[in-house]
């Protein structure tokens, strides 16, 4: 097998990442269009042009709590998800991308409540390969998985989570990756790769969801989000720069 | 109360490809049909903000609704066996379509070997090549009797492909629509495969590449190559499946009607004759019997297989003294293959369900097997679905899964890395079969099925095997790193493989060892049909929706025959 090799371009990477592109141009949604004229410029609508944070995501720009009724909580939630997914010279971390936001909204929702899971009793502890087995819900999971990431940061370094390095953070994290946490119905593994997927979920989901504001989860991987086709660009030798498109951005 | 309705001539449990077929041909022949189905009504017109992975993808919004009712798993007679409580290794289908209106759309034909499986082997390897507890047989039908239903399914479904792979069977016709597009990710493993001394050639698809009208005079769109396409239904109308194809033909006969929220619990039996289903409306809870002259099985694996358990119709399968055929032979399949990570930045995130190129070299009996201890072998493909962010975070060896540095090499490889997979065929094993549960109930009260399935010798031979291959290939395709699968251990259900379930009500032409004779008819009860992948005597390396498809047309031409002469049809 070979061996990993870490030399790749950073210019190169950041020129194609479209990180310093302009102006975001907005388009409208043609699906159902049989044989559209796909190429971007031509559908684009230069009507619904914004660029700020604000304008995406959430309605009117307005931000606010749906399931966690404590700011406290959702702070240590913003801290872990930006550990999980930190901000550095590619761009914005968790924080930035609002995550934590987009987890709150699902975890009031089906997600949260696991509406489509089976929850039937009894419950018994299985092999791994059985998967789940949890009477939880996801949203009592993650209720108490924040409740411990703050008591272990008092009882290892007598601190609030959210005042404590950046390492320290990571420590009680791994801890809880390592499935040394005690946690009741559920192990901290499982609860640590929860959070790992919904971090990932807030920053790629379309923004409609209250996460991956302005897009920025897409740009850094250069994913073009929803456009109708690629019936065109699809033959190119060359990579294509698409600039990317949300499901909300439409009249 | 049971309110019982007037009869009909066919009712088919659920309208997926399977419900969708015997309708349309049944229906075209003057017969009343009536489909149940679970789930709702839905169309093209529902897919115009599919572009959604966290909905669609992620988060399942068209498969089954766990929550009223799931399976059970264990690996082995020893475990408990506990309930899927998510969705994972499979994504089961609900809703007009079935899983036909999220499926990828690779459309293949099994090989003329898989049918005549055991024969073969025999002939050219001796008795004793596998250990008796694999217990592959013949499927009681050859490959040329299956060539017209074949031939049927594909033109019904608008098949895009090309004819030169050297090792499949004879086609009686050519495909109906020429390849999709050769993309630069293709040409790549074409180039490769080739320099190798392989046979490449374009997956058969359902994505159509060009507009096409079907034999009963339904369009099908051309593809647009939209990236948005497993577990997503098509807002073109360009990935055929049953809902713009043979639900309508059916439809406009006026001979067809679906009945939604129509969850069948049981089969009604009076001597050696069926007399029609049980169900319940998913919205109120009412019951209600549909009385018919056939009744088809259309369901899925799994659901076909409950339901004969249920309603106590045939002898279950008993891994203790191999009595027994209901259940027996489940088979899934194993995913051998490569990644590669290289420099260059490609197009990943543009793509469409089918879209993609095969090798058969290391597929059913293709190579000299003397040598090697496992038969049958894996069909490996490059496929350009489309990378989507989410569920593409493809990380080199020894990256963390988290932090600065998952971060950087996640948004690098993202468009930077290439898969090169196999579908490993999966042998039948008399300690890997479907049951009932004796704890766990669905919504409606039903007991739930119960899987007992593990991965065996002669799998995790074939998955070290072709994985080796995939590794040259992609070395071949020039990739800075090659990262080949890790071998198999144990059959995991949590993470997504593959909706490719076969067996427990396996076809045959014996009844002592099969559930239904060669035109899914019932041993036991000749008004009785049963068809999906769970006639399967065991897993190809293939997907498996050309085969149910053509045997799909094979058990309508059944259905039809008996319902003018009666009888056993065989
Ligand atoms: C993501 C994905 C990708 C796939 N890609 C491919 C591919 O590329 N190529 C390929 O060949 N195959 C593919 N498949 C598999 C393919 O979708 C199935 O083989 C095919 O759709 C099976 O058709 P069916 O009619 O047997 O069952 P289904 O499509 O599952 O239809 C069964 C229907 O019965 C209904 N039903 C079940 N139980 C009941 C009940 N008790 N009462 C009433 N109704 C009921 C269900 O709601 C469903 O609508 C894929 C599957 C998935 C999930
Ligand atoms: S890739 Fe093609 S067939 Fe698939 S959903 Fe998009 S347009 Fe439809």
């Amino acid at each position: 097998m070979a061996k990993k090799d870490k030399n790749f371009s950073r210019r190169d990477f950041l020129k194609t990442s479209g990180i310093a592109t302009g102006a975001l141009i907005g388009g409208g949604i043609i699906g159902g269009l049989i044989g559209a004229n796909t190429n971007q410029q031509d559908t684009a609508s230069p009507t619904s042009t914004g660029t700020s944070e604000e304008s995406m995501g959430a309605a009117g720009g307005v931000r606010g709590l749906v399931f966690f009724g404590n700011n406290a909580e959702f702070e240590i939630l913003n801290q872990a998800t930006e550990r999980i997914f930190p901000e550095d010279d590619l761009g914005p971390g968790a924080i930035g991308l609002k995550v934590a936001y987009f987890i709150d909204q699902q975890l009031a929702g089906s997600y949260g409540e696991n509406s489509k899971e089976y929850m039937q009793a009894p419950f018994y502890e299985g092999e791994p390969t059985q998967g789940y087995q949890s009477r939880l819900k996801r949203n009592e999971m993650f209720r108490q998985g924040i409740q411990l990431m703050q008591q272990e940061a008092q009882s290892r370094f007598n601190a609030n989570f959210v005042d404590i390095e950046g390492e320290q953070m990571d420590e009680i994290l791994t801890a809880f990756q390592e499935g040394e946490i005690q946690m009741r119905g559920v192990d901290s593994q499982f609860f640590f790769r929860l959070l790992r997927q919904a971090t990932l979920e807030g920053v790629y989901a379309d923004p409609i969801y209250g996460g991956n504001a302005n897009m920025g989860g897409w740009r850094m991987k250069d994913f073009p989000g929803h456009q109708a086709a690629y019936i065109n660009e699809i033959e190119s030798e060359d990579f294509v720069e698409i600039e990317p498109q949300s499901l909300g951005m439409h009249d | 109360m049971v309110t019982t309705l007037d009869s009909v001539d066919v009712v088919t449990v659920g309208v997926g490809w399977t419900g969708g077929i015997i309708a349309a041909e049944c229906a075209k022949e003057g017969l009343k049909v009536v489909g149940l189905e679970r789930g709702r009504e839905r169309g093209t017109e529902d897919f115009s903000i599919v572009h959604d992975e966290y909905r669609y993808a992620v988060r399942y919004e068209l498969m089954q609704d766990l929550s009223r009712e799931t399976i059970t798993f264990r690996n082995n007679r020893r475990q408990r066996a506990l309930p899927m409580r998510q969705l994972g290794s499979f994504l089961l289908g609900e809703g007009l379509g079935g899983a036909g209106t999220h499926w990828n759309g690779q459309t293949w034909r099994f090989l003329p070997y898989d049918l005549q499986i055991k024969t073969i082997t025999d002939e050219k390897y001796g008795a004793n090549k596998l250990p008796a507890e694999y217990t592959i047989q013949d499927w009681g039908i050859t490959y040329d009797e299956l060539e017209p239903y074949f031939d049927r399914f594909e033109k019904t479904a608008g098949i895009s492909g090309e004819d030169k792979n050297p090792f499949w069977g004879k086609r009686s016709s050519a495909y109906p629509t020429p390849p999709m597009k050769k993309t630069p990710i293709l040409q790549r493993f074409e180039t490769a495969t080739s320099n190798l001394g392989l046979s490449p050639f374009m997956v058969p698809s359902a994505n159509l590449s060009e507009a096409y009208e079907n034999p009963d005079g339904q369009q099908i769109n051309a593809c647009q190559y939209c990236g948005f396409c497993e577990r997503f239904g098509c807002e073109y109308g360009a990935k055929t499946s049953p809902e713009i194809t043979v639900v309508p033909a059916a439809r406009e006969t006026g001979n067809y009607e679906v009945k939604f929220n129509a969850n069948v619990v049981e089969v009604m039996k009076e001597g050696d004759r069926v007399t029609g289903v049980r169900y319940f409306d998913t919205v109120t809870f009412e019951e209600f019997i549909q009385p018919a002259n056939v009744v088809v099985l259309t369901s899925y694996v799994m659901n076909n297989a409950k339901l004969l358990m249920v309603s106590e119709i045939g002898q279950q399968y008993d891994p203790e003294t191999g009595q027994g055929s209901l259940g027996k032979n489940y088979a899934y399949q194993i995913l051998p293959g490569a990644t590669g990570f290289f420099d260059e930045q490609m197009n990943t995130f543009m793509g469409a369900g089918a879209l993609g190129m095969t090798v058969d070299d290391f597929n059913g009996d293709s190579f000299e097997h003397g040598d090697l201890d496992f038969i049958h072998g894996a069909s490996l493909s490059i496929t350009q679905t489309g990378s989507r962010p989410i569920l593409a975070n493809s990380t080199p060896p020894d990256t963390p899964s988290w932090g600065a540095e998952f971060k950087r090499a996640s948004i690098e490889n993202f468009t930077r890395t290439l898969n090169v997979g196999g579908q490993g065929a999966s042998m039948p094993h008399k300690e890997n079969f479907l049951a009932l549960n004796g704890t766990y109930k669905d919504i409606y009260g039903v007991p739930l099925l119960e899987l007992t399935y593990n991965f065996t010798d002669q799998d995790r031979a074939l998955h070290n095997y072709i994985t080796e291959r995939a590794g040259e290939i992609m070395q071949e395709m020039g990739a800075k790193t090659v990262v080949t699968r890790n071998p198999i251990t144990d059959y995991d259900i949590v993470p997504y493989q593959t909706t490719h379930n076969t067996g427990g009500t396996v076809m045959g032409a014996d009844q002592a060892t099969s559930v239904v004779n060669n035109f899914l008819q019932h041993w036991d009860a000749e008004n009785l049909f049963v068809v999906g992948a769970g006639n399967f005597a065991h897993n190809g390396g293939y997907n498996p929706t050309g085969t149910v498809g053509a045997l799909a047309y094979r058990c309508a031409e059944g259905v039809i025959r008996y319902s003018r002469e009666g009888g056993s049809l065989v």
